[in-house]
């Protein structure tokens, strides 16, 4: 057999091999017993020298080529091999992908803070700042400055958790207050003479029985608007925007007369009900309509006692509740899961 | 307060009005109606068939011939021919054998839906042909109980003689009941009269029954005095005016049935005829009355004249009230006295001596007016509420007391065959001005942002009552004696506003300047903390301010170790139960309930509260605001049980519990997010200086600068144990808000990021070894100031103790990654760094390089 010929036989059963490598290791065998340094095509060209001086160009030529066709053949071949070794061992990775991922344990919001701040959110836009006023308060701020003096009959509207005397007494009693309403003295002698568009958040306290439908501490949230042009339709502007933004845009408001000592005209505004939208069920009493906020426009006796002179300036006051809206929207039946902090409920929000 | 639309109708015609509408226009007019009873009409539980149940004459009683017990009755009901009924009903029976009858009753008819008289409770079934004992029964007589009117199931009900036969039941005995929800003192809306005037004007139609003419329509004479009673008053201040009537030879006797279904659709309970008059006319008209037996009522002494009295208690005066009960008085309550002593309450009730009982034969009728100031703080010193006493504080018309003396006159005559004494006594010494109000029309436009016609103005107060005089710009406005709750010209734009209809108004939004605006920081820190707890983790509680006093003992692993609390306790004077009798001072105890509370449910609990504590620091000053308490804020967090949920990796078998570190590498994120890493120390309290509800080992008490911030640390377990919670580490942590939100604010004010070094970092480790006692803190902040500023961070890797740290001392790993902000760090220059930490440490705390 001639050397030209044995060459070309290599060449067949080095790329039938080739062909037959099925894994790295067999790969890498391959790629020794042919291109390697004492491999098969290396030997060849060393065999070069001792041919015939005419046949050595085009030998040497033979042998270059097919280690350049072996070298390509190997790296076709190498890249299949890695291919289907890849996917055999991604397929060997498979996990069930509906297993629980590794647990990561996120914190939660109580619900009021989120009602608060979405009341928040809500007046902001409207140019009210939150305006903050203690929860012990002086009797005087609490009632009396707000058109309550002391046994008035509308002071039977809030049961009061009295502060016992320290002993070193000025005879000014104080109490929790009943409501957020005082911080309105508040704001008003800290800011007069300037307008004024703040809400006032807080924890309030009644001296009641606690049950189902009335904690002895509960939020309450109210707006206060002070200025020289300040009228009933503002507030009626004012709480219809915020009927929407609460519930929606399409959200039917009704204004009817209401009482409070601190407000002059009082009125109570209802959204209509949140389930059956005005057609009447049991949540609504049917009547179509819940309680949105009572309001009114400021007593002229609170302007005067805020320091601002009634006959120039008027103002409006509101208050929508904290806890019922989010307790009708989750249908949340026992206002006690709030305060009690169960935290299978506070969790769910 | 409960108003039968029949009864309502007596004073203004509502018959015609369409009931959803006129409760609409009442609601929106104030008068909340909050829900309507509807009784015999459609829609009501039971409602009477008008085909089926109505009126009828039984005219004869026959004996029933199968049957002892029953009889069979003759009734016409209006149709062709009369027919038998069988019943029992122990009144006909009782008159077995007579004919010539023409006894009203209601009557029922095959196929009406009735209440079953004789079942528990309240079973409906419907009335069908069949045979009661051989006899053919297909209609019958009913029982209150049959009708749904009452409970009483034991006789019939009889209408009035004039009631005509074969008219539907529905027409005679049916009614809407409203209840109002009326929010405020109005004495004036308490009433079915008043109710009748607010419909009259809210409605536009006229009254249709003065109650001021009763007095004259009875033929009565008012006088200041009558021979009857020798009556005075002591303060008109405290009691503006005394009617008395007398009323001689009355037979006390059931009422009507009329009265008696009207008194207890408004939710009074029938006694007897004199009582059920004084209560039907204060319901009708809104005046309290009080009736005296007259021959309880003594002279003076030395007189015979039986005398009234009103006068102020004496201190410690004595008197046993209806109720049984020994009251005693002080100088301000009021006393209806006779010539000898207390015989009542003024406007709140009566004395037990001169209540009127079945011998009574004459009634000596008080219609009196208080001051409504005052009968309210004798109810609250007694604590003693009646009826009559929150009406009188609700503040009562002093005009009124004539027109219901009148009234209960008249009734007492018709329905008690009373005879009425010609002579009203009536002292009014405390008569009122007639009041008026200088009105500016356009106020009303101010107020509201409507203009509402002048006319329109003018014609709404009028159609109230009020007396308008247009005076040019401001008109004189005349306030009807009754509208004690009207005094200033904002009142009336109140009035004009609900009866022109707040339906009518537009929406506006505020057309003024702007106020300054200001930012809320306290609260944007707050919130922002709140968001970053929740972060990492924490789930938020907001816990009760008012604590159990015994919380703050059960804080204290030892007994006679003060818990040192921060200034005195805000306790209750009224509190509602012990347990919540005083404020908080600490947020410790909230999420330690808390926590036992949940883990009833759940077996890891990691919360935070963020609220006010509460302490008494200053004399409270009504003048100039200060409550004399102070209400800081502190952030609580409390950490216990497993630290991860069940995993299927991890499985179940090892699950390790929350300690110490897990708390404190919350803290440490939070810090670090505040900027205050660098500037808070640290420190176990020294001996004898520990917290008394901490764990002593296991307890950092927490600073900045020179303001403390407060702890954190593993709860003892003697605490544990006093707080029920199972016997696993409690991690919980207090501090001062304030102080930790001041200090983040100072820190975010000095942060200055610079430029990030676009180099990589050269790591390296720092393994020293230092006493046991030196804090790591101390170690790393000591590197890091050696370091500075190549040293980029510092990362504790490894705490080791044993033999190679040797005795006393351990071994503190530490990564180091160095890194210049303007170039590639050689390790020359690590080494140069390296080398004076390690000078440094072991200068500063004698600390020497492990393996050195």
């Amino acid at each position: 057999m001639s050397s030209f010929d044995e060459l070309e036989q290599i060449r067949e059963q080095a790329l039938a091999e080739l062909a037959d490598a099925r894994t790295t290791a067999a790969l890498e065998s391959w790629e020794d017993r042919y291109l390697g340094r004492k491999g098969e095509i290396t030997q060849r060209a060393r065999l070069v020298g001792q041919l015939p001086q005419e046949d050595r160009p085009a030998y040497g030529q033979r042998v270059n080529e097919i280690k350049r066709l072996l070298g390509q053949a190997f790296e076709a071949r190498a890249e299949e091999i890695k291919r289907t070794e890849l996917a055999t061992q991604l397929s060997a990775e498979a996990i069930d992908v509906t297993l629980p991922g590794r647990p990561v344990i996120p914190g939660h919001l109580h619900l009021t803070t989120q009602a608060l701040r979405e009341l928040y959110a809500i007046f902001g836009k409207m140019g009210f700042e939150v305006y903050e006023a203690p929860d012990v308060e002086l009797e005087a701020y609490n009632f009396d400055l707000l058109n309550i003096p002391e046994y008035h009959p509308a002071r039977d509207m809030w049961d009061t958790f009295w502060v016992k005397d320290t002993g070193e007494e000025s005879g000014d009693r104080r109490l929790l207050r009943t409501h957020t309403s005082p911080g309105q003295m508040r704001a008003m002698r800290e800011r007069c003479p300037e307008p004024i568009r703040v809400i006032l958040p807080g924890k309030c306290y009644r001296y009641e029985q606690i049950t189902v439908r009335s904690e002895h501490q509960f939020y309450q949230l109210e707006g206060l608007a002070v200025g020289k042009g300040i009228t009933m339709t503002d507030l009626i502007g004012t709480l219809t925007q915020f009927a929407r933004l609460f519930y929606g845009p399409d959200k039917a408001v009704r204004v009817r007369s209401s009482y409070f000592p601190f407000t002059e005209p009082s009125v109570e505004l209802d959204a209509a009900c949140i389930f059956c939208h005005g057609a009447g069920c049991a949540v609504c009493k049917y009547t179509g309509w819940l309680e949105l906020a009572g309001a009114g426009m400021v007593h002229p006796v609170v302007l005067a006692n805020g320091g601002y002179d009634p006959d120039v300036w008027s103002g409006f006051a509101f208050g929508p509740g904290v806890e019922r809206p989010a307790m009708l929207r989750y249908s949340v039946e026992d206002i006690r899961l709030f305060y009690g902090n169960d935290l299978r409920f506070l969790r769910r929000f | 307060m409960k108003i039968p639309l029949s009864w309502l109708n007596d004073y203004v015609n509502v018959a015609d009005l369409e009931i959803g509408a006129l409760r609409q226009r009442l609601t929106l007019a104030g008068l909340e109606v909050e829900s309507i009873e509807i009784i015999g009409h459609a829609g009501a539980e039971l409602p009477w068939d008008p085909e089926r149940v109505m009126s009828a004459a039984v005219l004869a009683v026959r004996p029933h011939p199968n049957a002892d017990r029953l009889v069979l009755v003759e009734v016409d009901y209006g149709g062709p021919e009369h027919e038998i009924a069988v019943t029992g009903a122990p009144s006909l029976y009782a008159r077995k054998g007579e004919t010539g009858l023409d006894l009203k009753v209601a009557f029922a008819w095959e196929g009406a839906e009735l209440y079953d008289g004789h079942a528990e409770g309240w079973v409906k079934s419907r009335l069908k042909k069949t045979q009661i004992r051989g006899e053919p029964s297909r209609a019958m007589v009913c029982s209150e109980k049959e009708l749904g009117l009452s409970e009483a199931a034991g006789d019939i009900i009889y209408l009035s003689d004039d009631t005509p036969v074969g008219v539907p039941l529905v027409g005679i005995l049916g009614d809407y009941v409203l209840d109002f929800e009326i929010k405020g003192p109005f004495g004036h809306l308490q009433s079915i009269y008043g109710i009748a005037r607010e419909v009259s004007a809210l409605c536009n139609r006229p009254l249709k029954r003065d109650p001021l003419a009763v007095a004259e329509a009875v033929g009565l004479k008012v006088a200041s005095g009558a021979n009857f009673v020798d009556l005075a008053i002591a303060d008109p201040s405290l009691c503006p005016r005394y009617t008395a009537t007398l009323i001689r030879d009355v037979e006390i006797k059931p009422s009507p049935l009329w009265m008696q279904l009207r008194l207890q659709r408004a939710g009074v309970r029938p006694i007897n005829n004199v009582v059920d008059i004084t209560n039907y006319v204060m319901l009708e008209l809104g005046q309290p009355l009080h009736a005296f037996d007259y021959a309880e009522v003594r002279p003076r002494p030395g007189t015979t004249q039986p005398a009234i009295v009103v006068r102020p208690a004496a201190e410690g005066e004595r008197m046993a009230t209806l109720d049984g009960e020994m009251r005693v008085f002080d100088d301000q309550m009021l006393l209806i006295t006779d010539g000898q002593g207390a015989v009542g309450i003024a406007g709140v009730m009566g004395g037990l001596d001169s209540e009127i009982g079945d011998d009574t034969r004459a009634v000596l009728l008080e219609a009196a007016n208080f001051n409504f100031l005052n009968i309210r703080r004798t109810g609250q010193m007694l604590k003693l509420t009646t009826e009559a006493s929150t009406r009188f504080g609700k503040r009562v018309d002093p005009d009124l007391t004539l027109p219901a003396a009148a009234r209960a006159a008249e009734l007492m005559r018709d329905l008690a065959h009373g005879s009425v004494d010609p002579v009203i006594a009536d002292l009014y010494p405390g008569k009122p001005e007639r009041r008026a109000i200088a009105y500016d029309p356009t106020l009303a436009n101010r107020i509201l942002g409507i203009e509402i016609p002048l006319p329109d103005q003018a014609r709404i107060l009028s159609a109230l009552a009020f007396e308008v005089v247009d005076d040019g710009a401001t008109w004189t406005v005349t306030v009807p004696s009754y509208r004690l709750d009207v005094g200033l010209p904002v009142d009336l734009v109140e009035e004009i506003a609900r009866v022109w209809g707040y339906d009518r108004f537009p929406g506006t939004l505020i057309d003024e300047e702007l106020p300054p605006l200001r930012r809320n920081h306290a609260l944007e820190a707050e919130e922002h903390l709140r968001d970053l707890l929740m972060g990492l983790g924490l789930d938020e509680v907001i816990t009760y301010s008012l604590i159990d006093p015994v919380d703050e003992t059960r804080l204290r692993s030892e007994p006679d170790k003060a818990l040192e609390l921060p200034g005195e306790c805000v306790v209750l004077q009224n509190p509602l139960a012990p347990e919540r009798s005083q404020m908080r001072r600490t947020l410790l105890s909230g999420t330690l309930r808390t926590a036992w509370a949940n883990l009833r449910y759940l077996d890891r609990i990691a919360i935070f509260e963020i609220g006010r504590i509460y302490t008494h620091v200053d004399a409270p000053d009504a003048s100039t605001g200060q409550t004399g308490v102070a209400e800081p804020r502190h952030v609580g967090m409390l950490m216990t049980g497993v630290r991860d949920p069940l995993w299927w990796q991890t499985g179940a078998a090892t699950r390790e519990k929350l300690d110490y570190f897990d708390l404190k590498g919350v803290v440490d994120v939070m810090l670090d997010r505040l900027g205050l890493t660098a500037k808070v120390q640290w420190a176990r309290p020294s001996e004898g200086k520990t917290h008394p509800s901490f764990h002593p080992g296991r307890c950092a008490v927490v600073s900045i600068g020179n303001r403390a911030l407060g702890v954190l640390g593993e709860l003892h377990p003697r605490v544990r144990d006093n707080f029920d919670l199972p016997e696993q580490p409690v991690l919980a942590l207090e501090w001062d808000l304030e102080v930790l939100l001041d200090a983040a604010d100072v820190a975010d004010a000095e942060k200055q990021i610079g430029r990030l070094s676009p180099h990589a970092p050269v790591h390296e480790d720092l393994a020293l070894v230092v006493d046991e006692a030196t804090p790591a803190v101390e170690v790393k902040r000591a590197i890091e100031a050696a370091g500075r500023p190549l040293v980029t961070e510092v990362v504790l890797f490894d705490v080791y103790r044993g033999e190679q740290a040797g005795p006393g001392k351990k071994s503190l790993a530490f990564g180091l990654s160095y890194q210049a902000p303007d170039r590639s760090l050689s390790d020359r220059d690590v080494v140069k760094v390296r080398a004076r930490i390690i000078k440094t440490v072991e200068k500063e705390l004698g600390a020497r390089l492990r393996g050195s």
